[in-house]
Protein backbone atom coordinates (compact mmCIF):
# COMPACT_ATOMS: atom_id res chain seq x y z
CA UNK A 1 0.00 0.00 0.00
CA UNK A 2 2.70 2.28 0.77
CA UNK A 3 4.81 1.25 -2.07
CA UNK A 4 1.44 2.74 -3.88
CA UNK A 5 0.93 6.01 -2.08
CA UNK A 6 4.21 6.93 -1.70
CA UNK A 7 4.21 8.70 -5.38
CA UNK A 8 1.56 10.99 -4.21
CA UNK A 9 3.67 12.92 -1.86
CA UNK A 10 5.87 14.43 -4.16
CA UNK A 11 4.61 17.73 -5.51
CA UNK A 12 5.75 17.36 -9.27
CA UNK A 13 3.91 13.87 -8.66
CA UNK A 14 0.78 15.75 -7.40
CA UNK A 15 1.02 17.77 -10.48
CA UNK A 16 1.15 15.06 -13.00
CA UNK A 17 -1.30 12.66 -11.53
CA UNK A 18 -3.59 15.77 -11.23
CA UNK A 19 -2.78 16.69 -14.94
CA UNK A 20 -3.13 13.14 -15.98
CA UNK A 21 -6.30 12.93 -14.39
CA UNK A 22 -8.00 15.82 -15.80
CA UNK A 23 -6.58 14.90 -19.27
CA UNK A 24 -7.88 11.21 -18.66
CA UNK A 25 -11.12 12.46 -17.66
CA UNK A 26 -11.52 14.48 -20.82
CA UNK A 27 -9.94 12.41 -24.05
CA UNK A 28 -11.76 9.24 -22.29
CA UNK A 29 -15.19 11.36 -22.01
CA UNK A 30 -14.89 12.71 -25.55
CA UNK A 31 -13.34 9.66 -26.70
CA UNK A 32 -17.33 8.06 -27.09
CA UNK A 33 -18.05 11.16 -29.76
CA UNK A 34 -15.14 10.54 -31.89
CA UNK A 35 -15.68 6.48 -31.68
CA UNK A 36 -19.40 6.67 -32.77
CA UNK A 37 -18.96 9.54 -35.00
CA UNK A 38 -15.92 7.49 -36.84
CA UNK A 39 -13.48 10.18 -36.36
CA UNK A 40 -10.63 8.06 -35.78
CA UNK A 41 -8.73 9.16 -39.33
CA UNK A 42 -9.72 12.58 -38.53
CA UNK A 43 -8.07 12.23 -34.69
CA UNK A 44 -4.53 10.76 -36.09
CA UNK A 45 -4.22 13.06 -39.15
CA UNK A 46 -5.24 16.23 -36.29
CA UNK A 47 -2.42 14.80 -34.18
CA UNK A 48 0.20 14.59 -36.57
CA UNK A 49 -0.75 18.34 -37.73
CA UNK A 50 0.19 19.13 -34.19
CA UNK A 51 3.91 18.49 -34.77
CA UNK A 52 4.11 21.21 -37.50
CA UNK A 53 2.24 23.66 -35.57
CA UNK A 54 4.60 23.69 -32.61
CA UNK A 55 7.23 24.23 -35.12
CA UNK A 56 5.45 27.27 -36.13
CA UNK A 57 4.94 28.61 -32.91
CA UNK A 58 8.68 28.21 -32.06
CA UNK A 59 9.55 29.97 -34.95
CA UNK A 60 7.30 33.23 -34.34
CA UNK A 61 7.24 32.99 -30.90
CA UNK A 62 9.96 31.18 -29.39
CA UNK A 63 9.93 28.32 -26.78
CA UNK A 64 6.78 30.39 -24.58
CA UNK A 65 4.49 27.55 -24.13
CA UNK A 66 1.59 29.67 -24.85
CA UNK A 67 2.71 30.47 -28.26
CA UNK A 68 3.38 26.36 -28.91
CA UNK A 69 -0.35 26.22 -27.81
CA UNK A 70 -1.51 28.77 -30.34
CA UNK A 71 0.37 26.90 -33.07
CA UNK A 72 -0.38 23.85 -32.74
CA UNK A 73 -4.55 25.00 -32.60
CA UNK A 74 -3.77 26.44 -35.43
CA UNK A 75 -2.24 24.23 -37.50
CA UNK A 76 -4.57 21.59 -36.18
CA UNK A 77 -8.02 23.78 -37.14
CA UNK A 78 -6.19 24.76 -40.61
CA UNK A 79 -6.09 20.81 -41.25
CA UNK A 80 -10.08 20.15 -39.56
CA UNK A 81 -11.86 22.92 -41.19
CA UNK A 82 -9.97 22.58 -44.51
CA UNK A 83 -10.47 18.92 -45.11
CA UNK A 84 -14.32 19.69 -44.17
CA UNK A 85 -14.16 22.37 -46.89
CA UNK A 86 -12.48 20.60 -49.44
CA UNK A 87 -15.09 17.36 -48.57
CA UNK A 88 -17.71 19.99 -49.28
CA UNK A 89 -16.65 21.87 -52.22
CA UNK A 90 -15.61 18.70 -54.75
CA UNK A 91 -16.09 15.13 -55.24
CA UNK A 92 -13.23 13.92 -53.13
CA UNK A 93 -14.47 12.35 -49.84
CA UNK A 94 -13.11 13.38 -46.24
CA UNK A 95 -10.73 10.78 -45.56
CA UNK A 96 -8.90 11.61 -48.85
CA UNK A 97 -8.75 15.44 -48.21
CA UNK A 98 -7.45 15.04 -44.61
CA UNK A 99 -4.87 12.62 -45.41
CA UNK A 100 -3.58 15.24 -47.77
CA UNK A 101 -3.71 18.31 -45.93
CA UNK A 102 -2.30 16.90 -42.60
CA UNK A 103 0.82 14.90 -44.66
CA UNK A 104 1.44 18.16 -46.63
CA UNK A 105 1.18 20.26 -43.31
CA UNK A 106 3.58 17.89 -41.71
CA UNK A 107 5.94 18.11 -44.56
CA UNK A 108 5.77 21.95 -44.12
CA UNK A 109 6.96 21.43 -40.06
CA UNK A 110 9.83 18.77 -41.22
CA UNK A 111 11.07 22.09 -43.83
CA UNK A 112 10.83 24.03 -41.70
CA UNK A 113 12.35 22.02 -38.79
CA UNK A 114 15.65 22.26 -40.34
CA UNK A 115 15.66 25.73 -39.90
CA UNK A 116 15.07 25.62 -36.45
CA UNK A 117 17.78 24.33 -34.06
CA UNK A 118 15.26 23.24 -31.52
CA UNK A 119 14.71 19.60 -32.20
CA UNK A 120 15.71 18.47 -28.59
CA UNK A 121 12.79 19.92 -27.36
CA UNK A 122 10.41 19.56 -29.51
CA UNK A 123 11.16 15.66 -28.93
CA UNK A 124 9.68 15.71 -25.37
CA UNK A 125 6.22 17.28 -27.66
CA UNK A 126 6.45 13.95 -29.67
CA UNK A 127 6.47 11.27 -26.79
CA UNK A 128 5.12 13.35 -24.16
CA UNK A 129 6.77 14.30 -20.45
CA UNK A 130 3.98 14.64 -17.95
CA UNK A 131 6.51 14.94 -15.10
CA UNK A 132 7.72 18.33 -16.38
CA UNK A 133 3.89 19.59 -16.25
CA UNK A 134 4.53 23.30 -15.52
CA UNK A 135 1.81 25.16 -13.71
CA UNK A 136 1.00 26.79 -16.78
CA UNK A 137 0.31 23.52 -18.33
CA UNK A 138 -1.75 22.72 -15.41
CA UNK A 139 -3.98 25.60 -16.11
CA UNK A 140 -4.72 24.63 -19.60
CA UNK A 141 -5.63 21.24 -18.63
CA UNK A 142 -8.07 22.80 -16.05
CA UNK A 143 -9.67 25.54 -18.96
CA UNK A 144 -9.68 22.42 -21.77
CA UNK A 145 -11.83 19.89 -19.29
CA UNK A 146 -13.43 22.83 -18.35
CA UNK A 147 -14.73 23.67 -21.74
CA UNK A 148 -15.18 20.58 -23.01
CA UNK A 149 -16.76 18.29 -20.82
CA UNK A 150 -19.53 20.74 -19.35
CA UNK A 151 -20.45 21.84 -22.94
CA UNK A 152 -20.61 18.03 -24.47
CA UNK A 153 -22.34 17.44 -21.02
CA UNK A 154 -24.93 20.10 -21.64
CA UNK A 155 -25.59 19.11 -25.60
CA UNK A 156 -25.26 15.72 -25.05
CA UNK A 157 -29.16 15.10 -26.33
CA UNK A 158 -28.49 16.75 -29.88
CA UNK A 159 -25.50 15.22 -29.92
CA UNK A 160 -27.02 11.62 -29.54
CA UNK A 161 -29.34 12.22 -31.70
CA UNK A 162 -26.64 13.33 -34.75
CA UNK A 163 -24.12 10.83 -33.89
CA UNK A 164 -27.09 7.76 -34.31
CA UNK A 165 -28.52 9.12 -37.56
CA UNK A 166 -27.38 12.71 -38.45
CA UNK A 167 -30.53 12.76 -41.38
CA UNK A 168 -33.27 12.11 -38.60
CA UNK A 169 -31.39 14.50 -36.14
CA UNK A 170 -31.46 17.16 -38.93
CA UNK A 171 -35.25 16.50 -39.78
CA UNK A 172 -35.98 17.18 -36.20
CA UNK A 173 -34.34 20.16 -36.23
CA UNK A 174 -31.28 19.57 -34.67
CA UNK A 175 -28.25 21.65 -35.68
CA UNK A 176 -26.02 19.28 -36.99
CA UNK A 177 -23.58 20.83 -38.98
CA UNK A 178 -23.13 22.94 -36.21
CA UNK A 179 -22.63 20.51 -33.93
CA UNK A 180 -19.84 18.64 -35.97
CA UNK A 181 -18.20 21.50 -36.04
CA UNK A 182 -18.25 22.21 -32.29
CA UNK A 183 -16.97 18.38 -32.10
CA UNK A 184 -14.01 19.08 -34.26
CA UNK A 185 -13.30 22.20 -32.16
CA UNK A 186 -13.12 20.46 -29.06
CA UNK A 187 -11.10 17.86 -30.63
CA UNK A 188 -8.81 19.97 -31.47
CA UNK A 189 -8.41 21.58 -28.33
CA UNK A 190 -8.19 18.74 -26.22
CA UNK A 191 -5.55 17.15 -28.39
CA UNK A 192 -3.33 20.24 -27.91
CA UNK A 193 -3.54 19.86 -23.87
CA UNK A 194 -2.77 16.44 -24.03
CA UNK A 195 0.02 17.10 -25.99
CA UNK A 196 2.52 17.93 -23.07
CA UNK A 197 1.68 14.74 -21.06
CA UNK A 198 1.48 11.98 -23.48
CA UNK A 199 2.91 13.51 -27.04
CA UNK A 200 1.93 14.09 -30.64
CA UNK A 201 2.33 10.03 -31.41
CA UNK A 202 0.07 8.88 -28.36
CA UNK A 203 -2.41 11.09 -27.21
CA UNK A 204 -4.48 9.06 -30.06
CA UNK A 205 -4.65 5.88 -27.71
CA UNK A 206 -5.49 8.34 -25.21
CA UNK A 207 -8.49 9.32 -26.63
CA UNK A 208 -9.58 5.85 -28.14
CA UNK A 209 -8.40 3.13 -26.00
CA UNK A 210 -11.09 4.57 -23.43
CA UNK A 211 -13.93 4.59 -25.39
CA UNK A 212 -13.32 1.72 -27.38
CA UNK A 213 -13.18 -0.10 -24.02
CA UNK A 214 -16.79 1.37 -22.79
CA UNK A 215 -18.00 0.25 -26.08
CA UNK A 216 -17.46 -3.12 -25.21
CA UNK A 217 -19.29 -3.10 -22.30
CA UNK A 218 -22.32 -1.22 -22.64
CA UNK A 219 -25.04 -0.03 -24.50
CA UNK A 220 -25.86 3.35 -23.40
CA UNK A 221 -25.07 6.81 -24.46
CA UNK A 222 -24.75 8.35 -21.35
CA UNK A 223 -23.06 5.62 -19.78
CA UNK A 224 -20.41 5.31 -22.51
CA UNK A 225 -19.39 9.01 -21.84
CA UNK A 226 -19.29 8.51 -18.03
CA UNK A 227 -17.48 5.49 -18.66
CA UNK A 228 -15.04 6.51 -20.85
CA UNK A 229 -14.24 9.50 -19.03
CA UNK A 230 -13.77 7.26 -15.77
CA UNK A 231 -11.71 4.66 -17.63
CA UNK A 232 -9.50 7.34 -19.05
CA UNK A 233 -8.82 8.66 -15.28
CA UNK A 234 -8.65 5.46 -14.11
CA UNK A 235 -5.79 4.41 -16.57
CA UNK A 236 -3.92 7.64 -16.83
CA UNK A 237 -3.09 7.84 -13.10
CA UNK A 238 -2.28 4.10 -13.00
CA UNK A 239 -0.17 4.11 -15.41
CA UNK A 240 1.47 7.26 -13.77
CA UNK A 241 1.90 5.22 -10.57
CA UNK A 242 3.30 2.64 -12.58
CA UNK A 243 6.04 4.71 -14.13
CA UNK A 244 6.82 6.17 -11.25
CA UNK A 245 7.36 3.04 -9.71
CA UNK A 246 9.22 1.27 -12.39
CA UNK A 247 12.71 2.74 -13.28
CA UNK A 248 13.19 3.85 -16.82
CA UNK A 249 9.43 3.44 -17.80
CA UNK A 250 8.20 6.37 -19.75
CA UNK A 251 4.94 7.58 -18.39
CA UNK A 252 3.26 8.16 -21.96
CA UNK A 253 3.98 4.96 -22.87
CA UNK A 254 2.97 3.19 -19.33
CA UNK A 255 -0.53 5.56 -19.48
CA UNK A 256 -1.24 3.87 -23.17
CA UNK A 257 -0.39 0.86 -22.09
CA UNK A 258 -2.57 0.49 -19.07
CA UNK A 259 -5.25 1.75 -21.52
CA UNK A 260 -4.42 -1.17 -23.93
CA UNK A 261 -4.45 -3.81 -21.10
CA UNK A 262 -7.74 -2.74 -20.07
CA UNK A 263 -9.48 -2.72 -24.06
CA UNK A 264 -8.27 -6.12 -24.49
CA UNK A 265 -9.61 -7.47 -21.20
CA UNK A 266 -12.96 -6.22 -22.56
CA UNK A 267 -12.30 -6.90 -25.79
CA UNK A 268 -11.64 -10.78 -25.05
CA UNK A 269 -13.91 -10.81 -21.74
CA UNK A 270 -17.47 -8.46 -21.95
CA UNK A 271 -20.35 -10.35 -20.69
CA UNK A 272 -22.13 -8.88 -24.15
CA UNK A 273 -19.41 -8.75 -26.70
CA UNK A 274 -16.41 -10.25 -25.27
CA UNK A 275 -14.90 -13.05 -28.05
CA UNK A 276 -14.84 -15.54 -25.17
CA UNK A 277 -18.28 -15.04 -23.91
CA UNK A 278 -18.78 -15.64 -27.45
CA UNK A 279 -17.10 -18.57 -27.89
CA UNK A 280 -18.17 -19.92 -24.64
CA UNK A 281 -21.72 -18.81 -24.95
CA UNK A 282 -22.46 -21.09 -27.98
CA UNK A 283 -25.43 -22.65 -27.07
CA UNK A 284 -27.38 -24.28 -30.10
CA UNK A 285 -31.12 -23.48 -27.90
CA UNK A 286 -32.47 -26.49 -30.39
CA UNK A 287 -34.72 -27.38 -27.21
CA UNK A 288 -36.00 -23.94 -27.41
CA UNK A 289 -36.23 -24.07 -31.05
CA UNK A 290 -38.35 -27.26 -30.83
CA UNK A 291 -40.34 -25.81 -28.13
CA UNK A 292 -42.51 -23.76 -30.48
CA UNK A 293 -44.05 -26.93 -31.79
CA UNK A 294 -47.12 -28.50 -29.99
CA UNK A 295 -46.01 -31.76 -28.16
CA UNK A 296 -49.13 -33.89 -29.79
CA UNK A 297 -47.12 -34.39 -32.89
CA UNK A 298 -45.52 -37.51 -31.57
CA UNK B 1 -53.71 18.55 -31.41
CA UNK B 2 -57.47 17.87 -32.79
CA UNK B 3 -57.57 14.20 -33.97
CA UNK B 4 -60.73 13.26 -35.96
CA UNK B 5 -62.15 16.27 -37.46
CA UNK B 6 -60.93 16.43 -41.07
CA UNK B 7 -61.50 19.98 -41.58
CA UNK B 8 -59.54 21.27 -44.95
CA UNK B 9 -57.00 22.60 -43.05
CA UNK B 10 -56.05 18.76 -41.58
CA UNK B 11 -53.48 18.36 -44.86
CA UNK B 12 -50.18 18.47 -46.25
CA UNK B 13 -50.56 21.04 -49.21
CA UNK B 14 -47.89 21.27 -51.67
CA UNK B 15 -47.09 23.67 -54.04
CA UNK B 16 -45.09 24.19 -56.69
CA UNK B 17 -42.31 22.17 -55.35
CA UNK B 18 -39.44 21.51 -57.24
CA UNK B 19 -36.21 19.98 -55.50
CA UNK B 20 -32.62 19.87 -57.63
CA UNK B 21 -29.58 17.32 -57.17
CA UNK B 22 -26.09 18.88 -58.75
CA UNK B 23 -28.65 21.53 -60.51
CA UNK B 24 -30.08 18.74 -62.23
CA UNK B 25 -34.26 19.21 -60.64
CA UNK B 26 -35.18 15.71 -59.43
CA UNK B 27 -38.48 16.68 -58.52
CA UNK B 28 -40.22 19.44 -60.69
CA UNK B 29 -43.18 21.75 -60.01
CA UNK B 30 -44.92 19.36 -57.68
CA UNK B 31 -48.54 20.33 -56.25
CA UNK B 32 -50.94 17.93 -54.28
CA UNK B 33 -52.98 17.86 -51.49
CA UNK B 34 -53.21 14.96 -49.05
CA UNK B 35 -55.75 14.89 -45.85
CA UNK B 36 -54.66 13.11 -42.78
CA UNK B 37 -55.87 9.96 -41.83
CA UNK B 38 -54.25 8.38 -44.79
CA UNK B 39 -51.60 6.03 -45.96
CA UNK B 40 -50.19 7.53 -48.94
CA UNK B 41 -47.79 5.47 -51.40
CA UNK B 42 -45.13 7.34 -53.62
CA UNK B 43 -44.65 4.69 -56.72
CA UNK B 44 -42.98 5.52 -59.53
CA UNK B 45 -38.98 3.69 -61.28
CA UNK B 46 -35.76 4.17 -59.81
CA UNK B 47 -35.12 8.33 -60.00
CA UNK B 48 -38.17 9.20 -60.14
CA UNK B 49 -37.56 11.34 -57.48
CA UNK B 50 -39.08 9.43 -54.07
CA UNK B 51 -36.62 9.71 -51.67
CA UNK B 52 -36.06 13.29 -52.77
CA UNK B 53 -39.45 14.18 -52.30
CA UNK B 54 -39.73 12.60 -48.81
CA UNK B 55 -36.46 14.30 -47.78
CA UNK B 56 -37.83 17.64 -49.26
CA UNK B 57 -40.55 17.08 -47.27
CA UNK B 58 -38.77 16.37 -44.04
CA UNK B 59 -36.81 19.37 -44.42
CA UNK B 60 -33.42 17.89 -45.98
CA UNK B 61 -33.30 19.80 -48.82
CA UNK B 62 -33.37 23.16 -50.06
CA UNK B 63 -36.78 23.59 -52.21
CA UNK B 64 -35.80 25.59 -55.05
CA UNK B 65 -39.67 26.52 -55.98
CA UNK B 66 -42.55 25.94 -53.94
CA UNK B 67 -44.01 25.64 -50.65
CA UNK B 68 -45.16 23.55 -47.88
CA UNK B 69 -48.26 23.77 -45.45
CA UNK B 70 -49.34 21.44 -42.62
CA UNK B 71 -52.56 21.95 -41.16
CA UNK B 72 -52.82 25.36 -43.04
CA UNK B 73 -49.70 26.60 -40.99
CA UNK B 74 -46.71 27.67 -43.41
CA UNK B 75 -43.62 24.62 -43.16
CA UNK B 76 -40.55 26.20 -43.36
CA UNK B 77 -37.28 23.16 -43.23
CA UNK B 78 -36.97 20.94 -39.99
CA UNK B 79 -40.29 20.54 -37.77
CA UNK B 80 -40.84 17.94 -34.97
CA UNK B 81 -44.64 17.36 -36.31
CA UNK B 82 -42.89 15.48 -39.35
CA UNK B 83 -40.83 12.46 -38.83
CA UNK B 84 -38.77 10.83 -41.00
CA UNK B 85 -37.69 6.93 -41.28
CA UNK B 86 -34.74 6.52 -43.39
CA UNK B 87 -33.72 3.26 -45.15
CA UNK B 88 -32.69 0.31 -42.44
CA UNK B 89 -29.54 0.04 -44.10
CA UNK B 90 -28.50 3.55 -43.51
CA UNK B 91 -28.39 3.07 -39.75
CA UNK B 92 -25.67 2.24 -37.92
CA UNK B 93 -27.64 -0.56 -35.69
CA UNK B 94 -24.46 -1.01 -33.20
CA UNK B 95 -25.07 1.97 -32.06
CA UNK B 96 -24.94 2.08 -28.03
CA UNK B 97 -28.67 1.93 -27.47
CA UNK B 98 -32.05 -0.18 -26.47
CA UNK B 99 -35.17 0.05 -27.98
CA UNK B 100 -36.50 2.09 -25.23
CA UNK B 101 -33.13 4.31 -25.70
CA UNK B 102 -34.13 4.68 -29.46
CA UNK B 103 -37.52 5.53 -28.88
CA UNK B 104 -36.76 8.12 -25.73
CA UNK B 105 -34.97 9.99 -28.83
CA UNK B 106 -37.75 11.03 -30.08
CA UNK B 107 -39.17 12.17 -26.59
CA UNK B 108 -36.01 14.69 -26.38
CA UNK B 109 -37.27 16.43 -29.30
CA UNK B 110 -39.80 17.84 -27.22
CA UNK B 111 -38.58 18.03 -24.22
CA UNK B 112 -35.28 20.36 -25.41
CA UNK B 113 -32.11 19.62 -24.98
CA UNK B 114 -32.09 20.97 -21.15
CA UNK B 115 -35.86 20.45 -20.48
CA UNK B 116 -36.19 17.74 -17.76
CA UNK B 117 -37.31 14.29 -18.52
CA UNK B 118 -40.47 13.37 -16.85
CA UNK B 119 -42.37 10.67 -15.41
CA UNK B 120 -44.77 12.34 -18.67
CA UNK B 121 -42.06 12.11 -21.11
CA UNK B 122 -41.51 7.89 -19.65
CA UNK B 123 -45.12 7.48 -19.78
CA UNK B 124 -45.19 8.36 -23.63
CA UNK B 125 -42.24 6.30 -24.20
CA UNK B 126 -44.36 3.61 -22.66
CA UNK B 127 -47.62 4.06 -24.72
CA UNK B 128 -45.02 4.11 -28.13
CA UNK B 129 -43.30 0.95 -27.10
CA UNK B 130 -46.48 -0.62 -26.51
CA UNK B 131 -48.55 0.64 -29.72
CA UNK B 132 -45.59 -0.59 -31.74
CA UNK B 133 -45.64 -4.03 -29.75
CA UNK B 134 -41.65 -3.69 -28.95
CA UNK B 135 -42.65 -4.18 -25.20
CA UNK B 136 -40.78 -7.89 -25.21
CA UNK B 137 -37.91 -6.14 -26.53
CA UNK B 138 -37.58 -3.17 -24.80
CA UNK B 139 -34.20 -3.50 -23.44
CA UNK B 140 -32.44 -5.39 -26.33
CA UNK B 141 -29.62 -3.52 -28.26
CA UNK B 142 -30.59 -2.58 -31.94
CA UNK B 143 -29.13 -5.07 -33.57
CA UNK B 144 -30.45 -7.63 -31.45
CA UNK B 145 -33.79 -7.34 -33.16
CA UNK B 146 -35.93 -8.27 -36.71
CA UNK B 147 -35.88 -5.98 -39.37
CA UNK B 148 -39.59 -5.76 -39.09
CA UNK B 149 -38.84 -4.57 -34.98
CA UNK B 150 -36.07 -1.98 -36.30
CA UNK B 151 -38.82 -0.74 -38.44
CA UNK B 152 -41.29 -0.37 -35.51
CA UNK B 153 -38.66 0.93 -33.35
CA UNK B 154 -37.67 4.03 -35.26
CA UNK B 155 -42.15 4.54 -36.10
CA UNK B 156 -41.96 4.27 -31.84
CA UNK B 157 -39.45 6.87 -31.70
CA UNK B 158 -41.76 9.11 -34.36
CA UNK B 159 -45.35 8.41 -31.91
CA UNK B 160 -42.95 9.52 -28.83
CA UNK B 161 -42.23 13.15 -30.85
CA UNK B 162 -45.67 13.25 -31.43
CA UNK B 163 -45.29 13.69 -35.05
CA UNK B 164 -48.30 14.03 -37.24
CA UNK B 165 -46.86 13.24 -40.50
CA UNK B 166 -44.59 10.06 -41.03
CA UNK B 167 -42.41 10.04 -44.26
CA UNK B 168 -41.10 6.96 -44.84
CA UNK B 169 -38.65 5.42 -47.38
CA UNK B 170 -38.87 1.81 -48.73
CA UNK B 171 -40.55 0.49 -44.88
CA UNK B 172 -41.89 -2.90 -46.62
CA UNK B 173 -38.75 -3.50 -48.56
CA UNK B 174 -37.19 -6.86 -47.25
CA UNK B 175 -39.73 -7.63 -44.71
CA UNK B 176 -41.23 -11.22 -45.19
CA UNK B 177 -45.33 -11.44 -46.02
CA UNK B 178 -46.00 -11.82 -42.13
CA UNK B 179 -43.99 -8.93 -40.90
CA UNK B 180 -45.50 -7.08 -44.35
CA UNK B 181 -48.71 -7.25 -42.77
CA UNK B 182 -47.95 -6.74 -39.55
CA UNK B 183 -46.63 -3.38 -40.13
CA UNK B 184 -49.54 -2.88 -42.34
CA UNK B 185 -51.65 -3.00 -39.24
CA UNK B 186 -49.65 -0.86 -37.18
CA UNK B 187 -50.20 1.71 -39.94
CA UNK B 188 -53.86 1.40 -40.12
CA UNK B 189 -53.36 2.23 -36.60
CA UNK B 190 -51.64 5.15 -36.77
CA UNK B 191 -54.20 5.94 -40.05
CA UNK B 192 -57.25 5.73 -37.63
CA UNK B 193 -55.11 7.93 -35.65
CA UNK B 194 -55.69 10.85 -37.57
CA UNK B 195 -51.82 10.78 -38.79
CA UNK B 196 -50.70 11.09 -42.34
CA UNK B 197 -48.14 8.92 -43.68
CA UNK B 198 -46.30 8.72 -46.54
CA UNK B 199 -43.98 5.90 -47.55
CA UNK B 200 -42.37 5.29 -51.34
CA UNK B 201 -43.02 2.25 -52.08
CA UNK B 202 -42.28 -0.07 -54.98
CA UNK B 203 -43.67 -3.46 -55.27
CA UNK B 204 -47.12 -2.87 -57.02
CA UNK B 205 -49.06 -5.62 -56.17
CA UNK B 206 -49.31 -5.17 -52.39
CA UNK B 207 -50.16 -1.32 -53.39
CA UNK B 208 -54.23 -2.12 -52.64
CA UNK B 209 -53.85 -3.89 -49.27
CA UNK B 210 -51.63 -1.37 -47.98
CA UNK B 211 -52.66 1.99 -49.47
CA UNK B 212 -55.73 4.58 -49.49
CA UNK B 213 -54.10 6.95 -51.31
CA UNK B 214 -51.01 7.11 -54.48
CA UNK B 215 -48.96 9.99 -55.81
CA UNK B 216 -47.34 8.46 -58.94
CA UNK B 217 -44.30 10.41 -60.02
CA UNK B 218 -41.44 10.49 -62.53
CA UNK B 219 -39.91 13.84 -62.44
CA UNK B 220 -43.40 15.01 -62.22
CA UNK B 221 -46.07 14.67 -60.47
CA UNK B 222 -48.26 12.32 -63.44
CA UNK B 223 -51.35 10.96 -61.35
CA UNK B 224 -52.48 11.36 -57.78
CA UNK B 225 -55.72 10.16 -55.93
CA UNK B 226 -57.82 7.18 -54.23
CA UNK B 227 -56.57 3.71 -54.97
CA UNK B 228 -59.36 3.36 -56.43
CA UNK B 229 -59.46 5.80 -59.16
CA UNK B 230 -55.81 6.37 -60.46
CA UNK B 231 -53.81 3.08 -59.62
CA UNK B 232 -54.62 1.40 -62.68
CA UNK B 233 -52.06 0.05 -65.90
CA UNK B 234 -52.18 3.29 -67.87
CA UNK B 235 -51.02 5.66 -64.64
CA UNK B 236 -48.16 2.52 -63.91
CA UNK B 237 -47.26 2.76 -67.65
CA UNK B 238 -47.26 6.94 -67.80
CA UNK B 239 -44.89 6.10 -64.47
CA UNK B 240 -42.60 3.88 -65.26
CA UNK B 241 -43.09 3.53 -69.06
CA UNK B 242 -41.07 7.03 -69.60
CA UNK B 243 -37.44 6.98 -69.24
CA UNK B 244 -36.14 8.67 -66.57
CA UNK B 245 -35.36 12.24 -66.53
CA UNK B 246 -31.18 12.90 -66.00
CA UNK B 247 -30.92 16.33 -67.47
CA UNK B 248 -28.67 15.72 -70.03
CA UNK B 249 -30.44 13.93 -72.47
CA UNK B 250 -31.19 16.10 -75.94
CA UNK B 251 -34.24 13.81 -77.81
CA UNK B 252 -34.34 16.19 -80.06
CA UNK B 253 -31.93 17.06 -83.24
CA UNK B 254 -29.75 20.12 -82.51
Amino acid sequence: MDWLLEPFRHEFMQRALLGGALIGFTNGFLGAFVVLRRLALMADSLSHSLLPGLVIGVMVFGLAPQGLFLGALVAALFVALGSQMIARSSRLKEDTALGILYTVTFSIGLVLLSFVKVRVSLMHYLFGNIIGLADSDLWVCYAVTLITVPVLAALQRPFLLTLFEPNVARSQGVAVGALNLLLIVLLVLTMVSSLQAVGVILLLGLLLAPAATIYMLCDSFPAMLWGGGLIGLVGSVAGLVLSNRVPNLPSGAAIVLVLGVMFFVAYLFSPRYGIIGRLVRRRHLHEESLARWPKDRE
Amino acid sequence: MRIGARTPSHSLQVSDLTVSYHRIPAVHHMSFEVACGQCVALLGPNGAGKSTLLKALAGLLPLETGSLAFHGRPVRGATPEFAYLPQREAIDWDFPTTVRGLVEMGRYVRVGPWGRYSSEDAKAVDAAIASMQLGAWEHRQVSALSGGQQQRSFLARALAQEAHLFLLDEPFTGLDKPTQDNLRALLRGLREQGKLIIASHHDLTTVPDIFDRVLFLNGELIAAGPVSEVFHEENIQRAYGTRVFSGHEHPHEH
